[in-house]
């Protein structure tokens, strides 16, 4: 399990550094084995943040990360770091910018056996390598040998799923991996991912579209301004959001089957329909807490003042 | 009618020869009108959006007509365009965004625009303090760059600049494709208003998200390949698509609001076609389950039900 316990990252800002920006506070979710979580929010709630956090790219200012038991913080050295990144490793939403465009597309694949797996034989390795991309769906023929820029954004993605395959990793971060990709093509990417959840993978699957996390993911965070606001089972979430920027969010994705006003006005009759006080539901004056208060089995929000506008 | 568009061939030049980026769309835009024009990237859209304004330097006028309300755009003279250029025909082009000269102020640049154009700034000062207030604009963005503006408010600021001499049509390309949701749906909803309150009479709204020009738009045309796919209201495309490619596009997005479960949707197997040497006959048809023999010759775009134009042998 990857686990995100009250997770807060502080970066430092401004000239020396003088200033602090803190774009996560007191984040806490799980990814479980064979589960897709969506991470939801607008540029800037600090998705990416809590995505590079977890593949040590950028450091715990407070709280933990632990994977199967282990923090995460406290790997040191070559060979911790390497075992950890057996495990986990992330995909991101500029392909082109895993590959160095002046070596070959599929060095990504030779890098992987230098430093794992030196003793697998050349035929063996290609055996393997030309498994991983019939799972990923790509023709060796037509990546293999190539350089990066005779490859589409989609190939170079689908290779670098391949990677993680290869890798037989347990977690993935795919952090805006559809974003580049044309309408036609990105159901099979979001497909691919599916069918890796299916292999045992836990995906957090980082995206600031609805409709994508709806089509795949089992649990749902919502992140606002570096707070978790709403969090629970995908469907759930989706079908009865509480918190107000969740409502807001909903209100603004574009349907094929109905229009902003009809959304937005089926979300206004619920809430005049539910005149109760909920355990959610502050005082004014009171503050905000950063424990998230269950709404129903598997479905917390943050709590709020009654009236607040986002 | 605000725009008839006829047999339209615009092709970019290069070194290997022509791309037929543009290849002969028929279509008109009825006066109020705003029609969603979605495609995939690479379709065309841009290309058919810069010709109805400037012909860049690679772009090369083939053939076909553009006649705005009953008057013929001269589409391949660049001066002569200089007639139609922002006063009856304006433009918000991809990326107006970051295209923004960082080092003038806004209000200077909107000064230098409309004195290229023959208008004087004071003569229009009034009405543009008035639409910035209507899109919630503090009236002092004129004094600031655009770096420091947000890009809902910059968004807003360049459609209150491209609208302000009342254009008969205004061309929105991909104009909420950067921006949050929320910031996406308060745009679109201005486009809306600014056609409600006819500061521009018609409008042709650029995207390559379906789902968003169904929520504003009156009718969509659909882009492949340098051709027209399908034009019909945005309920009958959205509802009853009669073309192969808009089906499977159609079929290809997940959505709010529905329940997937395990339930897969499936993609389009293949790629869009290269136009430097567009394959004969309907463009779509490497990738179309219903591909025969008929489709080798290219399929025209007629009206098959009422307001409802398809190009494709199989559509009835
Ligand atoms: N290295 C950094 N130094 C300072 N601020 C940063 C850094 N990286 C991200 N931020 C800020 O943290 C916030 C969250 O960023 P990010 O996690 O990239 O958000 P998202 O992925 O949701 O768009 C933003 O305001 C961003 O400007
Ligand atoms: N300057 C150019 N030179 C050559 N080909 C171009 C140029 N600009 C666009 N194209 C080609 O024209 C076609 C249509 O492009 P475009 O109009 O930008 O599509 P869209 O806006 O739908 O993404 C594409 O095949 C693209 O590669
Ligand atoms: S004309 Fe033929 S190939 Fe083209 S869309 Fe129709 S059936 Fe498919
Ligand atoms: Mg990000
Ligand atoms: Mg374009």
């Amino acid at each position: 399990m990857l686990k995100f316990d009250r997770v807060t990252k502080v970066y430092k800002v401004g000239a020396f550094g003088g200033g602090e920006f803190t774009a996560v506070r007191d984040a806490s979710f799980e990814v479980r084995p064979g589960e897709v979580v969506s991470l939801i929010g607008e540029s800037g709630s600090g998705k990416s943040t809590l995505g590079k956090m977890a593949l040590r790219i950028a450091s715990v200012s407070k709280g933990k990360i632990t994977c199967d038991g282990i923090d995460v913080s406290t790997l040191r050295g070559h060979r911790a770091l390497k075992d950890y990144y057996r495990k986990v490793q992330g995909v991101f939403q500029d392909p082109f910018s895993s590959y160095n465009p002046i070596f070959k597309a599929d060095r990504v694949f030779s890098m992987i056996r230098e430093e794992y797996y030196p003793e697998v034989s050349q035929s063996e390795w290609q055996d393997r390598v030309a498994e991983a991309l019939k799972v990923v769906r790509l023709d060796p023929n037509q990546v293999l040998g190539k350089y990066p820029h005779q490859l589409s954004g989609g190939q170079l993605q689908r290779m670098l799923l391949a990677r993680a395959l290869l890798l037989d990793i347990d977690y993935l971060v795919a952090d805006e991996v559809i974003s580049m990709l044309d309408a036609s093509t990105r159901i099979d990417v979001l497909n691919l991912l599916a069918d890796l959840k299916a292999r045992g993978m836990g995906i957090l699957f980082v995206t600031h579209d609805l409709a994508l996390g709806n089509y795949i993911s089992d649990q749902t965070v919502i992140l606002y301004k570096g707070e978790i606001v709403e969090r629970g089972v995908t469907e759930k979430v989706f079908s009865d959001p509480r918190h107000p920027y969740t409502k807001k969010l909903f209100a603004s994705v574009p349907q094929f089957h109905k229009k902003w006003e009809e959304v937005e006005a089926e979300l206004r009759a619920k809430e005049a329909a539910d005149t109760s006080t909920h355990p959610y539901h502050l005082e004014e004056g009171q503050e905000v807490p950063s424990e998230l208060v269950q709404v129903s089995e598997g479905h917390y929000v943050q709590p709020f003042h009654r009236r607040a506008a986002v | 009618m605000t725009l008839e568009v006829s047999d339209l061939r615009v092709y970019y030049r290069t070194l290997r020869g022509d791309v037929r980026a543009l290849d002969g769309p028929t279509f008109t835009v009825a006066d109020g009108e705003i029609m969603g024009l979605a495609g995939e990237s690479g379709s065309g859209k841009s290309t058919l959006s810069k010709s109805l304004i400037r012909l860049d330097g690679r772009m090369r006028y083939i053939g076909g007509s553009v006649t705005l309300d009953g008057d013929e755009m001269p589409i391949w003279d660049d001066r002569a365009m200089d007639e139609f250029r922002y006063k009856r025909v304006s433009i918000i082009p991809q990326y107006a965004m970051s295209a923004m000269n960082p080092t003038r102020k806004i209000g200077k640049m909107i000064a230098e625009l409309l004195e290229s154009r023959g208008v004087r700034f004071r003569d229009v000062r009034d009405e543009l303090h008035r639409r910035l207030e209507l899109v919630e604009l503090e009236r002092d963005v004129l004094d600031r760059y655009p770096l420091e503006l947000s890009g809902g408010m910059k968004q807003r600021t360049v459609m209150v600049i491209s609208t302000l001499l009342n254009p008969s049509l205004l061309i929105a390309d991909e104009v909420t494709s950067a921006l949050d949701v929320s910031t996406q749906r308060a745009v679109a909803e201005t486009l809306v208003e600014f056609r409600d309150r006819e500061f521009v009479k018609s409008m042709i709204v650029v995207t390559h998200d379906i789902s968003l020009v169904y929520q504003i738009a009156d009718t969509i045309m659909v882009m492949y390949g340098g051709r027209l796919a399908e034009k019909a209201s945005a309920k009958t495309i959205i509802e009853m698509p009669k073309h192969p490619y808009t089906k499977m596009l159609l079929d290809s997005l997940p959505e709010v609001g529905v329940k997937y479960e395990d339930k897969r949707l499936s993609g389009i197997p293949g790629s869009p076609p290269g136009l430097l040497n567009p394959p004969q006959g309907c463009r779509f048809r490497d990738r179309c389950p219903l591909a025969d023999k008929q489709c080798l010759e290219q399929p025209p775009f007629v009206e098959v039900e009422s307001d409802h134009h398809v190009a494709c042998w199989k559509a009835e």
